[in-house]
């Protein structure tokens, strides 16, 4: 059976945390050990991420004048759009933002290639998506958005079939 | 004072150690920068960290930053940036990264961003 679930937050970096773990929760009925859980979170994490600094450009407010109120009128947040599903022993995910997306793709996905260097990025965002799941797939409209597709198979009865 | 680098002192011949506790999570001892990493190390953690390890690198006799891992239980590829740009300011002046007390999977993390080669670790 198919279930699924869909997430729709602001892009701002304090939502990082609170995504992969959201997305971490629903994974939890495949029964998967620590580490699937732990890659899981780590992909996501760098998904979600892109989204933000990449896709909307928030680069960062200073930390230390958080408490300053913002001037002017205030902006709507644009959202990033996450999707999971579950079927049989495979969790699919789908980030996706409705940004600036990607010229190349290829040299995107490059480890350490990174347009933000000024925001120490470390260009390692796709590489660990593509280490830490099965599969990777990344869609962009330059100007309309960037949709990052990944499965990974998790859980106890995955490996026992495996095994045996 | 951090246990491990206490070790690492009484090694060199007991002198006594000058030791100061600024914002939460930061402390000098001696010419390092002991950073408590926070427990969940991604972009919007790694902002606070590179924010306050710079003011103190600029504003303190810094030679090193030691990274202590011992609560950090997430880590993405904005932690590694972090790293990255700190090792590029401490050891152009001769400093070192020294990590600290890190799991399994941040080691795992470390190791598959190639950074193994430019920090030491402490156990």
């Amino acid at each position: 059976m198919k279930k699924e679930m869909k997430l729709e937050f602001d892009a701002l970096p304090e939502n990082e945390g609170f995504a992969r773990v959201t997305v971490a929760a629903f994974l939890t009925s495949l029964n998967p050990t620590l580490e699937e859980v732990e890659d899981v979170k780590t992909a996501v994490s760098e998904a979600v991420t892109n989204c933000i600094i990449h896709g909307y450009g928030f680069g960062y407010e200073p930390v230390m004048d958080q408490d300053k109120e913002p001037e002017g009128e205030e902006k709507p947040v644009p959202k990033v759009y996450i999707t999971c599903a579950i079927e049989n022993d495979t969790v699919s995910i789908e980030i996706k933002d409705k940004g600036i997306g990607i010229e190349n793709i290829k040299q995107a996905m490059e480890p350490l290639f990174t347009t933000k260097p000024e925001l120490e990025r470390s260009g390692m965002g796709f590489a660990f998506m593509e280490a830490f799941m099965d599969k990777l797939f990344v869609e962009s409209n330059p100007g309309k958005g960037t949709t990052v597709r990944m499965e990974k198979k998790c859980g106890h009865s995955f490996r026992k079939a495996d095994e045996e | 004072m951090s246990s491990f680098l206490l070790q690492k002192k009484s090694k060199r011949g007991g002198k006594k150690v000058e030791e100061r506790v600024l914002e939460e999570k930061f402390q000098i001892v001696d010419n390092y920068l002991v950073v408590k990493v926070p427990e969940e190390l991604d972009h919007h953690q790694a902002a606070y960290v590179r924010q306050y390890a710079d003011k103190y690198l600029l504003d303190e006799s810094i030679e090193h930053i030691v990274f202590d891992f011992e609560h950090t239980k997430f880590m993405d590829s904005s932690g590694i940036g972090m790293i990255v740009g700190r090792y590029k300011k401490v050891s152009s002046f001769g400093g070192k990264i020294l990590i600290a007390n890190a799991g399994e999977r941040i080691r795992k993390i470390l190791f598959l961003s190639g950074l193994s080669d430019m920090i030491e670790w402490i156990d």
